[in-house]
Order: structure tokens, then C-alpha cells, then sequence
């Protein structure tokens, strides 16, 4: 039973891990079907994977409720969004004669899913992100008080950014549009690729350990 | 104009009202339109994981294809549910050791492919180019990324910024120059994100401030401005409401 539990999960890291890292390097038919029916696979389980992530937060908002804490009715709020999206994405539809089944138009005409789509979650999205806007400008004049040579130059670097990426900002200081680009693609380039270098470095490192056993954290802890 | 329009035109204007209330302070508009964002984006990709997973990628090739071999993801998919029965909690872990197992070997060549070669490759770039006839030629335009200044600014900013993160040698000397030129072109690259990030949520905040500008048409029924009055004769009134309750305001 030890086997079961602490062994085998070890031998199907490492076997899955040795034989798709060597599928790279064989260039066969039989090899290219390999990967593209694991990467059906894996899709195909990460469905599964949601139904861990939303139990998981039905389990947390239904003892919010059931223990009447502050703030319960929201989560009663939230229930009801899920459900009802859930039953108008998935039902039947009487003025189309059919299941919407995740449809967001039939024949061009929107359906209630769509309708949600558009007046809800487009709105409620572009709204969370955009008031994000004010928050870093306002943690950005609290942070980037040019104390220091490099607070100066992040400051500056900010400044011409954002002027450049406005006709407003390009009119009042023309060169701010070159500028912009000539940061983006040269200096902002280089230290992008050079953090990639660096993240790639980790990430192989990281997967090495776990297929040889090494890093085990992902099988979880408790006694089994 | 159709009554789904209508009714789309009120709710879409109300919730960005009721997000917008956050720049005054946490409140219950803000927490009802939070929740509600979170319940339809959930529902939204359950639905959608249905459509892509259950039904395109289960039901039609088995069905329609005879895929009998999509059973094996399947089981594997249920053995990730077993952590919900302790007694068979640990049939889980088969579940976490195929995706991993696979994923870390996925990973690795085409991580030493696609972000170590290729990004050196795109570094290390000749200099001088050759001409024909003899001689070579340098480049200074900076606003072609290949011209050869700019190739040297990347070598440059590259290898400066990765001896920044080498912690293994001291920055000492010469050691301490190179590191610090690392760190002016961190701030730079950290100043452009910053600048690009803002703009890209003022563009968002644009798109919805346009929404509330077309919402305030007669033909929608000034939603904008009549939700924008209850919004504000609610948030007076939960204010009114807070401070009796703690007369310090706190």
C-alpha cells in the first residue's frame, strides 16, 4: 500500500517526465501523435480541476451562509450569479427552440448568455480593471518621489511612457512617441529577455527536481 | 429599441457605477457588484469548460469517433475528486503526478528552446555588418531594433542585468559598475511597465466612461444620470447610516 501511495506517483512523474522530454527530440509521426494527444489530455483534466476550484468555493461561501457570518447575503449574491449563468448558459431556450449550450448568438440574434456576457460581465470587468488606474497613480505618488538616481530615472522612464502612448502626450512633447518605442522594444526588451534567461534557468531547474523526485511538494502533505 | 438593449443599458451602467463607488470607499454597492462579478465570471467558465471539454473534446469524439481511449484523461480526471473522500484522498496524487510529471517534461526543451537559445541567439548579434567591396558598416539608427547601437544596447542591458541576479559573485570593483548598470535599466524597464500598465487602464477606464456617455441618451432613458443620482443618494444615506451607528466615524 506504501507503494501505492508514496512510490507509484514518483514512477509516473518520472517516467510521463522522461518520455515527453525526449519526445522533443524525436521528430516521428508516432511522436507528434503522442503530444497531441496528451495536450488533449491535459485539457480534458484540467475541466476536472475547475470542478475542485468551484467546489471549493461553494463549499467556503455555503458556510459563510450557514453560519450567518457578516457579509453572508453576498455570498448568497454570488450563488445566485453562478447558478443563474450556469442554468441560462446550459438550458433550454423556448424563444430559440433550442439548448444555448454556451452559445452567445443563434444566427446572429443574442442569446440571454450573450446578453449577460455584454451587459454584465464586459461592464463589471472593464470596471474592476480601469479603477485599478487610480490606485496605482495614487501608490505612485506616494512611491515614486524621486528620493534616490534610480526612483529619478523609473519616474522618468514612467513619464515618457505614458506621454508617448497619447496623441495628447506626443503633441505637447513630440519626441515622447519615439521615444516610447525606443524604450519599449530596445531597453525594456533587454531586461525582459534577460529576466526570461533568468525565470527559464529556475523553471528547468524546477522540473528536473520534480522528476527525479527531488521537489515533492505538489503530491501534497497529510499522513497518506 | 428592444427591451434587452434597455434593460442591458440600465444594469451595464449600474454596475460600473456601483464598481466606481470603490474611489469613495468599501461599500455594500461595491460588495454586491463584486460578488455578482465573481458568481458570472465563474458561472461564464463553467459554461464554457462544458462546451470545450464535455462536449467538444468528450462527448463528439467518442460519440461521433469512437475515442474510447479519452476514458483513460477521464479516469484520471475523477481520480483528482478522490481528495474529497479521505479514505482515498491519496488516488489523487496519481492524478497530480501524471499532470506534472508531463508538464515538467514539456517543459524543459522547449523552455532551453524557445527562451534560452532563441533569446541568446536574438542577444549576440554581429556588431559590425560586412559591406560588399570590403569595409563594415555600424548602424545608429535607434529606432530600428536591429540597427547595431541598438544591439549593443541590448547586450549591454542583458548581460548587465542578469550579473545584477548572479548573487554567487561578489559586486565589487569592476563587478559593482556592471551591477549597477543592471539596476538603471531594471528601473527603466520597471518605470516603462509601470507607464504602460496606467495607460492601458485608462483606456479601460476610457471604454466605460464612453459606455456611461452613450448610456445618457433619451433614447436608454438617462440611465447614466438617474443611477448615478440613486447611487449617490445610497452612498449619502449608508454614510448617514455609519455614522450613527459608531458616532467617531471609525
Amino acid at each position: 500500500m506504501n507503494f501505492l501511495r508514496r512510490q507509484l506517483p514518483l514512477l509516473i512523474t518520472f517516467a510521463m517526465g522522461v518520455v515527453f522530454a525526449c519526445q522533443y527530440y524525436v521528430p516521428h509521426p508516432v511522436s507528434e501523435l503522442l503530444l497531441t494527444t496528451v495536450t488533449k489530455w491535459l485539457q480534458i483534466i484540467g475541466g476536472f480541476a475547475l470542478v475542485l476550484g468551484i467546489t471549493s468555493l461553494f463549499h467556503l461561501h455555503a458556510g459563510k451562509i450557514r453560519r450567518k457570518e457578516p457579509g453572508w447575503g453576498y455570498s448568497g449574491v454570488l450563488y445566485a450569479s453562478m447558478v443563474g449563468t450556469i442554468l441560462v448558459g446550459l438550458g433550454y431556450s423556448f424563444s430559440f427552440q433550442q439548448w444555448i449550450l454556451g452559445k452567445e448568438t443563434i444566427d446572429g440574434v443574442r442569446t440571454m448568455f450573450g446578453w449577460i456576457y455584454t451587459f454584465m460581465m464586459v461592464p463589471l470587468q472593464g470596471t474592476m480593471f480601469a479603477i485599478l488606474a487610480f490606485f496605482i497613480a495614487s501608490a505612485a505618488y506616494r512611491s515614486f518621489r524621486a528620493r534616490s538616481r534610480e526612483a529619478a530615472v523609473l519616474l522618468v522612464a514612467a513619464v515618457i511612457v505614458m506621454l508617448g502612448r497619447v496623441p495628447l502626450g506626443e503633441y505637447l512633447v513630440p519626441i515622447s512617441g519615439d521615444a516610447t518605442q525606443w524604450i519599449m522594444n530596445v531597453l525594456n526588451a533587454s531586461v525582459r529577455r534577460a529576466i526570461l534567461i533568468g525565470i527559464s534557468l529556475g523553471a528547468i531547474a524546477l522540473s528536473i527536481k520534480i522528476i527525479f523526485g527531488i521537489e515533492r511538494a505538489y503530491l501534497g502533505g497529510g499522513r497518506e | 429599441m428592444p427591451f434587452e438593449t434597455l434593460l442591458g443599458a440600465w444594469v451595464a451602467t449600474g454596475l460600473t457605477l456601483f464598481i466606481l463607488t470603490f474611489l469613495y470607499k468599501d461599500n455594500p454597492l461595491f460588495k454586491l457588484a463584486e460578488h455578482l462579478y465573481v458568481g458570472v465570471s465563474v458561472g461564464y467558465t463553467v459554461v464554457k469548460t462544458y462546451d470545450t471539454v464535455l462536449v467538444r473534446l468528450i462527448y463528439m469524439p467518442i460519440a461521433e469517433q469512437g475515442e474510447w481511449s479519452l476514458l483513460i484523461p477521464i479516469g484520471i480526471g475523477i481520480l483528482m475528486l478522490a481528495r474529497y473522500f479521505p479514505k482515498v484522498a491519496w488516488l489523487s496524487r496519481i492524478a497530480f503526478a501524471f499532470i506534472v510529471g508531463v508538464g515538467s517534461g514539456l517543459a524543459i526543451p522547449r523552455i532551453i528552446s524557445s527562451f534560452i537559445l532563441k533569446q541568446v541567439e536574438d542577444t549576440v548579434r554581429p556588431l559590425f555588418y560586412a559591406v560588399e567591396g570590403g569595409g563594415v558598416t555600424f548602424t545608429v539608427d535607434l529606432m530600428d531594433p536591429a540597427s547595431n547601437l541598438n544591439a549593443v544596447v541590448l547586450l549591454i542591458g542583458v548581460v548587465s542585468v542578469l550579473f545584477y541576479f548572479f548573487f554567487s559573485v561578489e559586486h565589487t570593483g569592476p563587478g559593482r559598475a556592471v551591477a549597477r548598470t543592471g539596476i538603471l535599466f531594471l528601473m527603466i524597464a520597471f518605470g516603462a511597465a509601470f507607464g504602460y500598465t496606467v495607460m492601458a487602464r485608462m483606456s479601460l477606464l476610457i471604454g466605460r466612461l464612453r459606455d456611461l456617455i452613450v448610456f445618457a441618451d433619451p433614447q436608454y432613458g438617462r440611465p447614466s444620470l438617474w443611477l448615478l443620482l440613486t447611487t449617490i443618494g445610497l452612498l449619502i444615506l449608508w454614510t448617514t447610516r455609519q455614522t450613527e451607528r459608531s458616532p467617531d466615524g471609525s
